[in-house]
C-alpha cells in the first residue's frame, strides 16, 4: 500500500528514489526528442544544394585555341575556372621555386597532368574569401609573381597559381579534370 | 523603474476602464513610455539615441514591407525588379532610397547609442542584461543589413555574399560543407538569394522582439544617467511623458532633417556605383569594400596575413573579427570599477578616447586598399583594440582613483540637495 501511495502522490517526487512513473516520463520525453530530431533533419537538409544545382557538376571546354601565355575562363558549378597555357619561361619560373618553402607546398608537376605540364587548370576562386583573381584576361594585373592577383585582399599567386603573398591560405584549387585531345572535361 | 512616487495609470473613459480590466495594454504603455516611467532629470542628448534607434527600426520595417511587395527574390528578376521599383513604382525611388539610407542612419544612431553605453558605463551592474541584449540586437542588425545588401543582386551584392559566406569556409573540417549549406550551392545563386530574402524579412521582427526585452530589462533598474549615481529621491526624476517624449520628439525632427538630406539630395553618397551593374560571377569588382558601418570590423579581418601555429591567417582573421564584438559581452565583468560614468574616471577617460580614435583609424583602414602601409597600421590598431578590452580596462579599473561623485542627481543639477544636507547634519 505504501508503495502505491508513493507512486501516485506528487509530494513524493522530492528525491525519494526511482518511481515507476519516471520510466514513463523518460520514455515519453525520449520519443518526443527523437520525433523532434526527425522533423529538424529535413528542415536543415533543405538548405543544402538541391538536385538541379548538383546536376551542373561537369563542364567540357575546347582548348585548341589557347596559345602559350594565354588563358581562358570557363564556368564550372557557376564559378570561374582558369585554363592557362604556360610559356616555357613561366614553367621554368614555377619549377625554380623550392616547393617546401611555400605556404601550401606543391610542385607544378603535382598541379598538372603528366605530359601536359604547361596546361594549368585551376578554379578562378581565391582561397581567401572567394573573389575572382585577376591575371587570366588580357592586360590584367598578374601580381608580383606573374600568375594571378586577387584585388579584394591582395593575395598574389605565382605562375603555378600557388599562393605566395597575402592572406589566402591555399593555392588556387585544381579541380578534377581529364584531357581528351583538345577537349578538357572538368568535374 | 517603478519608484514609490511613480504616477499610477487611471483610465479617464469608461471604455478604457473596461479595456484595462480585460487587457491592460494602455497601462503597460503608460508605465513603459508614458507618465508612469520616472526618468533621471539630468539626461543629456546622448540618451536620445535609444528612442531614435527604435524610430529607425520602424522606418526600416515600414519601407521594407512595402518594398517586398514590389521585389522579386529570384536571380532572374531581382536586379530588374529593383530597377522597376526605382523607375516604375509610384514613389518607389523614395521608398528604396529611404530604406537603403535608413540602414545607414540606423547604424549611425546605434553607434552613438553604443558610444553612450561605453562612456557612461551603462553596461555595469545592475544593467548588464540590457547591455547583453543590446549586443545581441547589434549582431542581428549586422546579419540583417548584410542580407539586405545582397537582395538587389548587383555586383557588390553578389561579391558581398561570396566574401562573407567565404568567412565560414575557414572553419576547419566543416567549413566548406557549411558554406555550401548556407549558400545552397557552390557559389551564391538563386537558392542563396531566396533564403536571404526570407531571412531579411524575418530578422527585423526578431530584432523588434529583442528590443522589447531590451526595454523590459531597462525598466527593472530604470534609466542610468550622466553622473552614474542612482536615483535617490523624487527630486531626482521627472516622468518620461511629457518631459522626454518632448525631448525625443525634437531630436526625431533633427534626425529627419539629416536623413532627408541623404534620401532626397545625395541618396547614393554612401553606396557603391558597382551595385548598379548586374551580378556577374565571372568578374570581381576591382575594389571590394563593405558599407561604411562594417569598415572597422573589415579592417580587423584583413589585418591577419600570417599563419600562426595550426591556425591559418584566414581563420584567425575571421575569429578576430567576431571576437571584436563578442568581447563586448564580457565588458560588464572586465570593467570592475564601481564608478559608472567616465566623467569621474580620469584615467579610464583617456583610454576611452584612445579607443574611439583607434576604432576611427580601423574604420579608415577598412576602406583602404589591402596594401602597405595600411596592412601594418591595421595590425597595430587591431592589437590595440584587443589590448584595450582584455588588459587596459581590467587594470585601469583596479588601480584608478576616481574623482568624487556628487551626492545625488539633484545635487549635480542644482548644486545642492536638501536630502544631502539632511544626511550631513545627521552624521
Amino acid at each position: 500500500m505504501a508503495q502505491e501511495a508513493a507512486i501516485d502522490t506528487p509530494a513524493a517526487q522530492s528525491g525519494e528514489g526511482v518511481r515507476r512513473r519516471d520510466f514513463i516520463n523518460i520514455a515519453a520525453v525520449s520519443a518526443a526528442g527523437v520525433g523532434g530530431v526527425a522533423v529538424v533533419y529535413p528542415l536543415i537538409s533543405q538548405m543544402a544544394p538541391s538536385a538541379d544545382v548538383l546536376a551542373e557538376s561537369s563542364t567540357e571546354v575546347d582548348i585548341s585555341a589557347v596559345q602559350p601565355g594565354q588563358a581562358i575562363k570557363a564556368v564550372f558549378r557557376k564559378q570561374p575556372v582558369f585554363i592557362r597555357s604556360l610559356t616555357p619561361a613561366e614553367v621554368e619560373a614555377a619549377n625554380k621555386v623550392d616547393a617546401a618553402s611555400l605556404r601550401d607546398p606543391q610542385t607544378l608537376a603535382e598541379r598538372t597532368k603528366e605530359g601536359h605540364e604547361n596546361l594549368l587548370i585551376t578554379m578562378g576562386v581565391c582561397t581567401h574569401l572567394g573573389c575572382v583573381p585577376q591575371g587570366a584576361g588580357a592586360g590584367e594585373v598578374k601580381g608580383e609573381f606573374g600568375g594571378y592577383f586577387c584585388p579584394c585582399h591582395g593575395s598574389h599567386y605565382d605562375t603555378a597559381a600557388r599562393i605566395r603573398k597575402g592572406p589566402a591560405p591555399k593555392n588556387l584549387q585544381v579541380p578534377e579534370y581529364e584531357i581528351n585531345g583538345t577537349v578538357v572535361k572538368i568535374g | 523603474m517603478s519608484f514609490p512616487w511613480s504616477k499610477q495609470y487611471t483610465p479617464s473613459h469608461p471604455v478604457m476602464t473596461w479595456l484595462d480590466e480585460k487587457l491592460p495594454l494602455p497601462r503597460l504603455v503608460y508605465n513603459a513610455v508614458g507618465g508612469g516611467y520616472e526618468v533621471p532629470r539630468n539626461l543629456n542628448y546622448f540618451w536620445n539615441f535609444g528612442f531614435l534607434a527604435g524610430f529607425c527600426l520602424v522606418i526600416q520595417i515600414v519601407t521594407g514591407v512595402i518594398l517586398a511587395m514590389h521585389y522579386g527574390g529570384d536571380t532572374s528578376v531581382a536586379f530588374n525588379s529593383t530597377e522597376h521599383i526605382m523607375r516604375d513604382v509610384n514613389w518607389g525611388w523614395m521608398l528604396r532610397y529611404g530604406h537603403a539610407n535608413g540602414a545607414a542612419a540606423f547604424f549611425a544612431v546605434i553607434y552613438l547609442h553604443i558610444f553612450r553605453g561605453f562612456y557612461y558605463g551603462s553596461y555595469k551592474a545592475p544593467r548588464e542584461m540590457i547591455w547583453l541584449l543590446g549586443v545581441v540586437i547589434f549582431l542581428l542588425m549586422m546579419a540583417t543589413a548584410f542580407m539586405g545588401y545582397v537582395l538587389p543582386w548587383g555586383q557588390m551584392s553578389y561579391w558581398a555574399a561570396q566574401v562573407i559566406t567565404g568567412l565560414f569556409s575557414s572553419i576547419p573540417l566543416v567549413g566548406d560543407p557549411l558554406r555550401e549549406w548556407l549558400l545552397g550551392g557552390f557559389a551564391p545563386g538563386n537558392a542563396t538569394l531566396n533564403r536571404f530574402f526570407s531571412l531579411h524579412f524575418l530578422l527585423p521582427f526578431v530584432i523588434l522582439g529583442v528590443v522589447i526585452l531590451h526595454i523590459w530589462s531597462l525598466h527593472i533598474p530604470g534609466s542610468s544617467n550622466p553622473t552614474g549615481v542612482e536615483v535617490k529621491s523624487e527630486s531626482d526624476t521627472v516622468p518620461f511623458h511629457p518631459y522626454y517624449t518632448a525631448k525625443d520628439g525634437w531630436t526625431v525632427g533633427l534626425f529627419m532633417v539629416i536623413y532627408s538630406l541623404f534620401v532626397f539630395y545625395m541618396p547614393n553618397a554612401l553606396g557603391h556605383p558597382d551595385n548598379y551593374i548586374p551580378a556577374n560571377p565571372m568578374q570581381t569588382p576591382a575594389h571590394i569594400v563593405p558599407e561604411w558601418y562594417f569598415w572597422p570590423f573589415y579592417a580587423i579581418l584583413r589585418s591577419f596575413t600570417q599563419n600562426f601555429l595550426i591556425f591559418d591567417a584566414k581563420l584567425l582573421g575571421v575569429l578576430a573579427m567576431f571576437a571584436a564584438i563578442l568581447v563586448w559581452f564580457f565588458l560588464p565583468w572586465l570593467d570592475k570599477s564601481p564608478v559608472r560614468s567616465a566623467t569621474y574616471r580620469p584615467l579610464y577617460r583617456k583610454f576611452f578616447w584612445l579607443l574611439v580614435v583607434d576604432v576611427l583609424i580601423l574604420g579608415y583602414l577598412g576602406k583602404a586598399p589591402a596594401e602597405q602601409p595600411y596592412v601594418l597600421i591595421s595590425q597595430l590598431a587591431t592589437m590595440y583594440y584587443f589590448l584595450h578590452f582584455l588588459v587596459i580596462v581590467p587594470i585601469v579599473s583596479s588601480i584608478e582613483r576616481p574623482d568624487p561623485l556628487p551626492f545625488s542627481i539633484t545635487e549635480s543639477v542644482l548644486g545642492s540637495d536638501g536630502a544631502a544636507k539632511l544626511t550631513t547634519t545627521k552624521s
